[in-house]
């Protein structure tokens, strides 16, 4: 490209301009204004804005007027304030429940799926469907479903599983499981699609090889198909911790982090310390908390990827 | 996967117990969504003495119309519609440059800036949003349409310029040299050669912005608070803690926000499967 080019630009740029500087236009100009409205967007909406958490961090500030300088006194209230210990610890809950239940039915689903022909496609589209429909739908349906007079709950209790007739979202010690079960419906779907799609890329000699040596379906799954999508599991399992420190949705939508901060995470706790008791210096230093477990994250993958794994 | 399925016929295990499970996945997956619209057509009379069973009383279409009268949806739909079209419009034109820029023209520092990319999309809203709302309110861009596609323009060019650099990295170079020796403009290549042969990208990631847009609630619940500029996905929320006893009327609301989405998928599903399994942190 460039070879040909060049034969042809000097022609035309010497009736306008010195061949030298329409060289450095055409090379290292050109191309970077095709990025910079990109750029421009990115460094005043994220960039911008990310640094000033990093400052107002350290500083109390109620969205007007000065922000007051107090060092390190935010962190220093975060780590002993009760609430950001529970949504801490919700966080880490949410964190393991997501690493095992839909990682496990993505798997399990992806793994029964594939050998099946006939109907492939309607089941793809039924475990994905979920996934495309708004947070908001979702959780109306939820909400009447898990309803603690008129919801399954009841139902099930008449039938005489009376355990079952639990307030599921109302209660403590079942809300954040309800949450999670309910976000988790419309997530495992696109697991076991992003699994399968893994699959396919498998060489089939694999299978034809283990079938050889007289592999039954179990081992077949475990030497060929685990090693051959491990690159993009791996990958599900690095964003499911990232995704798991910033879940907010669905938390706020059903129960909005009650009852009595039972299913507080941090995504809601920034946003009751910004928009409703207007602490943008102790919600900047938990944003910022956030984003360290995000960056580790990262720094984790970009290494994986370093040692050249296609993750 | 027909060819994988093929091979693996030949083995003559027994798929039943495959199919059995299979399908006890799908109805756990329709099932609550069958729930939705068969509440979106029952009475208020019927959702209290049948609230999860089918309509056995008549189908209630009234609560329909009810339901786009009472949530206002002549004003929602048209704001969902202006922040969708306008985020979709705005993200092919700023990711379609970036990622011509990054295919085509060997952009020097091209990988610094793949990384900062990968790195700032996987960092949280919550990092940024807060000073970002004061600074949108210092310049009159929140309860604004146009101040939340910005920032939508910003949160998801980078995984749209991803999609797309691939897409235009399949072209080989002959196309666009034989452009450029006939004297067009970087510009024009991508508009006249390069555009036009890679539509499928552009849908594809068009349908995910789109998608992405229609449904998103944490920018939209934090930048728009008056009436005359919320989306449907908040003042859907605000209608059903409103009337929250009406299931009638709720679900239906709930149906018309999901509708569109669900036919659009149904039609589409290779594009809308494709795109948003290649998200995230793909580089």
């Amino acid at each position: 490209m460039a070879t040909q080019a060049g034969q042809v630009a000097p022609a035309v740029s010497t009736l306008r301009m010195r061949p030298s500087r329409s060289r450095a236009w055409r090379k290292t100009i050109m191309p970077w204004l095709f990025v910079a409205p990109l750029l421009f967007l990115n460094v005043v909406v994220i960039l911008g804005p990310s640094i000033g958490s990093g400052f107002y961090a350290f500083t109390q500030w109620s969205g007007l007027g000065p922000a007051k300088w107090v060092g390190l006194a935010n962190f220093d209230r975060m780590i002993h304030d009760r609430v950001f210990r529970m949504a801490f610890t919700n966080n880490v809950r949410w964190t393991l429940i997501f690493l095992t239940v839909p990682i496990s039915m993505g798997l399990l689903g992806s793994a029964l799926l594939a050998p099946v022909r006939r109907g492939a496609m309607f089941y793809r589209t039924a475990y994905f469907l979920p996934y495309v429909i708004a947070s908001v739908v979702n959780v109306q349906i939820w909400r009447q479903i898990l309803h603690p007079i008129m919801g399954i709950g009841p139902l099930l209790a008449s039938k005489g599983l009376t355990f079952m007739n639990v307030a599921f979202l109302g209660n403590r010690h079942t809300v954040l499981y309800a949450i999670a079960f309910v976000d988790n419906w419309h997530w495992w779907g696109f697991l076991v699609v992003l699994y399968l799609a893994a699959m396919q890329a498998i060489d089939f000699e694999l299978y034809e090889a283990a079938r050889l040596e007289g592999a039954n379906r179990w081992q077949e799954w475990r030497f060929v198909t685990l090693p051959g999508i491990l690159p993009t599991l791996v990958f599900t399992i690095l964003m499911t911790v990232i995704w798991s420190f910033l879940v907010f949705d669905y938390i706020y939508l059903l129960t909005q982090g009650g009852p009595a901060h039972a299913s507080e995470v941090l995504a809601t706790e920034v946003f009751n310390s910004a928009f409703f008791r207007f602490e943008v210096g102790y919600a900047a230093a938990i944003g910022l908390s956030m984003s360290f477990i995000a960056a580790l994250v990262v720094t984790g993958f970009l290494m994986l990827r370093r040692r050249g794994w296609e993750v | 996967m027909t060819a994988l399925s093929g091979k693996r016929s030949g083995r003559n295990v027994s798929l039943v117990p495959n199919y059995i499970i299979l399908t006890a996945l799908v109805l756990f997956s329709l099932l609550p969504l069958t729930l939705l619209i068969s509440n979106s057509l029952k009475s208020d009379a019927e959702v209290g003495s049948n609230p999860l069973g089918l309509p056995k009383t008549g189908i209630h279409w009234q609560n329909y119309p009810e339901a786009w009268r009472d949530a206002k949806f002549s004003v929602t739909m048209r704001n969902s519609i202006i922040l969708t079209s306008g985020t979709i419009s705005g993200v092919l034109v700023i990711a379609g440059l970036a990622a011509y820029s990054l295919a085509k023209m060997n952009l020097p520092g091209a990988d610094i800036l793949t990384l900062y990319l990968v790195v700032g999309t996987s960092m949280p809203a919550q990092l940024f949003m807060v000073p970002l709302f004061f600074m949108w309110t210092k310049l009159g861009l929140t309860d604004s349409l146009f101040g939340v596609i910005i920032i939508f323009w910003a949160t998801q060019s980078p995984f749209a310029t991803f999609l797309l650099r691939s897409y235009m990295m399949a072209i080989p170079k002959d196309f666009e040299d034989a452009a450029r020796v006939d004297g067009a403009s970087e510009l024009q290549v991508l508009r006249h050669v390069i555009a036009p042969i890679t539509w499928p990208g552009f849908l594809t990631v068009g349908l995910v912005v789109g998608l992405g847009a229609w449904n998103e609630f944490l920018f939209a619940v934090t930048f728009l608070h008056r009436e005359e500029v919320k989306p449907i996905s908040t003042s859907l929320y605000a209608f059903m803690s409103r009337y929250g006893r009406e299931w009638g009327k709720t679900s239906a609301a709930a149906a018309i926000m999901m509708l569109p989405v669900v036919i659009l998928f149904l039609m589409l599903q290779r594009r809308f499967i494709e795109g948003l399994t290649q998200g995230g942190l793909r580089g």
